[in-house]
This record gives structure tokens, sequence and C-alpha cells, in this order.
């Protein structure tokens, strides 16, 4: 059983620690750095709870090796509100009540962030489909587009403002 | 769910890769983009003792037309081939499969060349790769082979490569004029595998059907060809009995195991509706459709 050397930067900010191979890459961000923001929901690469951003890529952390991720970047749910200020999917997730138990939430944050950056003005289909990779039991969905869609706008509208 | 222990490998190289590989031969597993393999060692229904990640070998990722094919490195992301001008303009059986890919997430690190290797009947690469035609790239130490994808699914998760050899390529004859493919699949839900799913790539010469090659996905042990529905299109004039037929036929010579998807019957009926959709579709794409 082998052990490594990973060095990654984790919302940021430069981190080294010694991991086993088998270390799976949730397991090393809420275990061994404390970040608990991303959950683990199926543990069968399916629900999507555990989703990160590994180099601006929305990936499932339960199905990738910690080691994989040497010399990543990786964004977790814990760097989307800057300075205690809400994202604005964060903000619409609030205003438009896209959460009921909130266990999905993170992943669905860190999958839309990604897909707004890509698809800025998105339709409702596109948004369907860009979530489909997260599961929520709670909601039925409908909340959660409409946070999302609130999320394009406002962010459309910031970035107008300036 | 934590795997068993192993040592992993992360080579620079293919060359370092297939060193690698020899040296451990019969132990070692190589590691693509690993949405199978790792949820096989998480329920440690796999337990690999050594691991070769291959995900640093990026000149094993491009899609690009070569002479008379489509050549596709073996780690090439699904989500690549989603994005891809050129797998949209000219291979829509190939985008048709790639947009049902497990799910977009999976798509961002599950590869074609894993996908194909891994040689799951649920997988939905072999079904396509067999309605195409296409040719395996495999590099070993003895130096670089192909195998037709007809000889390279020989069991449940088991493919002609020897344990020293790693997939590098995939090859997709280009298309003649007057082809069109399609690809259906029936699932429960985004990310689960098909209940049943019909990859058809045909050609036509005027209203007849010249060329037929039609691969299902999830029907059978082994990925398998419907040979028989083959040969109800092949030299037909195409209408509504002909392929109603050739459904009729990849119904009863496909195998499904019941499940929790639904039974033997079932499945069968989906496979006769999925084959048939996907010749419609191929069809009107061979006539200039979209």
């Amino acid at each position: 059983m082998s052990e490594h050397e990973v060095t990654l930067t984790i919302n940021g900010e430069s981190v080294t620690r010694s991991v086993e191979a088998r270390t799976l890459l949730v397991h090393f961000i809420r275990e061994d750095l404390s970040l608990t923001g991303t959950h683990i929901g199926c543990d069968t690469t399916s629900c999507g709870a555990c989703t990160v951003l590994v180099c601006g890529k929305p990936v499932k952390s339960c199905t990738m090796f910690a080691v994989q991720a040497d010399g990543a970047e990786v964004e977790t749910i814990e760097s989307v509100a800057v300075g205690g200020a809400l994202h604005p999917l964060q903000e619409g997730f609030w205003e438009k009540h896209g959460l009921q138990c909130g266990y999905c939430t993170p992943g669905m944050i860190m999958t839309a962030k990604n897909f707004l950056a890509n698809n800025p003005n998105p339709t409702e289909d596109e948004i369907r489909r860009g979530i489909s990779g997260n599961l929520c039991r709670c909601t039925g969905y409908n909340k959660i587009v409409e946070a999302i869609q609130y999320a394009a706008e406002k962010i459309q509208a910031d970035a107008g403002g300036e | 769910m934590i795997p068993g222990a192993f040592d992993y490998h992360s080579p620079r190289s293919l060359d370092e890769a297939l060193s690698l590989l020899q040296q451990h031969a019969g132990d070692a597993k190589i590691l693509a983009g690993g949405q199978s393999l790792i949820p096989a060692m998480r329920f440690r229904l796999a337990m690999p003792s050594i691991l070769i990640d291959i995900n640093r070998l990026d000149d094993l990722r491009y899609i690009e037309e070569r002479g008379d094919h489509l050549a596709i490195g073996a780690m090439t992301l699904e989500h690549s081939l989603e994005d891809a001008a050129v797998v949209r303009s000219s291979y829509p059986l190939l985008h048709d499969t790639a947009v049902v890919i497990a799910d977009p997430l999976v798509r961002n690190m599950a590869t074609v060349g894993g996908n194909i290797a891994h040689a799951d009947p649920a997988n939905d690469h072999p079904g396509t790769m067999l309605a195409y035609d296409a040719t395996v790239v495999a590099k070993g130490p003895k130096g670089e082979r192909t195998i037709p994808i007809d000889d390279f699914f020989t069991g449940l998760f088991e493919n002609a490569m020897g344990e020293d050899e790693i997939l590098t390529e995939i090859r997709i004859p280009k298309p003649a004029a007057n082809s069109g493919g399609a690809y259906t699949k029936f699932e429960r839900k985004v990310g689960d595998y098909a209940i049943s799913a019909a990859a058809v790539q045909l050609r036509l010469d005027g209203g007849t059907v010249a060329a037929a090659r039609i691969g299902l996905t999830n029907v059978s042990a082994v990925p398998m060809r419907a040979k028989g529905a083959e040969a109800e299109l092949v030299g037909k004039s195409i209408s509504d009995a002909v392929i109603e037929a050739a459904g009729t036929a990849a119904a009863a010579e496909c195998d499904p195991s019941p499940d929790l998807r639904g039974g033997v019957d079932y499945k069968r009926d989906i496979t006769r509706v999925m084959v048939k959709r996907s010749i419609q579709q191929a069809v009107a794409r061979a006539k200039g459709g979209k």
C-alpha cells in the first residue's frame, strides 16, 4: 500500500499532505482538511452530493483518489461566498427556497457554478440537463431550477452594472 | 466505503505505463476515468493490488479525422465528444451516445477508452462501436496492433487485449455518402444503465438499405450485434414493415436478464422499440435530416 505526498490548491490555498493511495478525494477534503461542506450521499457515484470543482470542472469527489488531484486546483462550497457575502447562487437558493433538507445543496451549487460559467443565459431545459447528475429528494427540482435562473439573472445584471 | 489497499503509479508517458504494466502483469489494473473501476473498488468487487493511473497521458486525448477514419485517443473524455464539432457534424450516432452516457459529472472524468476496455454490455459505447464497425488500437511490449471491434468483446468484462497491453485509440470509419446513424436509449433516469438501447449505422442506395450494422446495449452478457435485425434490413427497400421486422428480429435474438429494470419479455419489447426508433432516425439522417 503506497503513501504519497500530495500538494494541491484548495479554495485558493496551497496544502501538502501525505495520503494513502486509496484515500478518496471526498474523504481527504472532509477528514484531512476538515472542510465538511462537501457531503457524502450515496457512495455509489449516483447522487452528486460530493461534487467539487477540480481545475474548474465539476466531478464526483467520491469517485476520484486524492492522489489524483496532486497539482490540481480544487474548489468546494466553502469557497463560494466571498468575504461573507453570499454568491448569487446561494442567494438564489435562499430567495427561491431551493432547498429543504439541504443535503444536496453544496453539490448542486458547485455544479451550477460551472454550468453558469459556461452558459450564462440558459433555458430551463438546459438547466435541468445541467444538474441531471445531482439528485435532490426533497424539492422536486422546480425550486432549484428557479434558484439557478435567479442566479443567472443576478450575475448578468451585476456584470451589466459595472 | 473505502477501497482495499493498493500501490499507486502515475506514469508520465505511455512507454512508462507499458513497462509498469509488464513489470506487474496480472496484478495491475489500468485506471482511466475510474467511473466504473473506483465504484467497483469501493464495493470491493475489484481489489487490484496495483493501480497504474494513465490520466496524466494527455497525448492520448484527441478527436480528429485522419485519412479514412475518425481517430479518438483512449483518454478522451466523454464530455469532449459532446463538444467536438466533427462529432456533431459527421458522427451523429456517436454524438447521440455521448450525451446519454451516465450523467454530466461522470462525463467530466469518464473516458472513451475506459468505457470500451471495461467491456461491460451495459455501457453505451460497445453497441455504438459495434454499429460503426470500429477498430481498437492496443499497444504492448511487442508493439501496436489493431483489433476489429467484432473480435474485441470476448466475455462479460473481458476483452481481446493481453494483460500487458493498453488500449490507446479507437478508429471509426468515415461514413460513406448517404449514411446515417442513431442511438436510442431507454433508461429509468439519467445516470442509470439502459433498460435497453440500440445503435444503428446504415447506408442507403436510393430507397434501399445497402449496408446496416446494429449494436445493442444491456440485453446480453457480452456486447452484441443484432445480426438478425441487420439481415432484415440489408437489400430491402425501407418501409414500416421492414423496420418492424428488424425490431422483431432484434427482440428475438437479444438475451436480456431480468433485474430491477424489468423482466425478460419487457426488455425484449423495449429492444424492439429502440431498434425501430434508431432505424427511423438513421434513415432520416441518411436522407439529409438532423
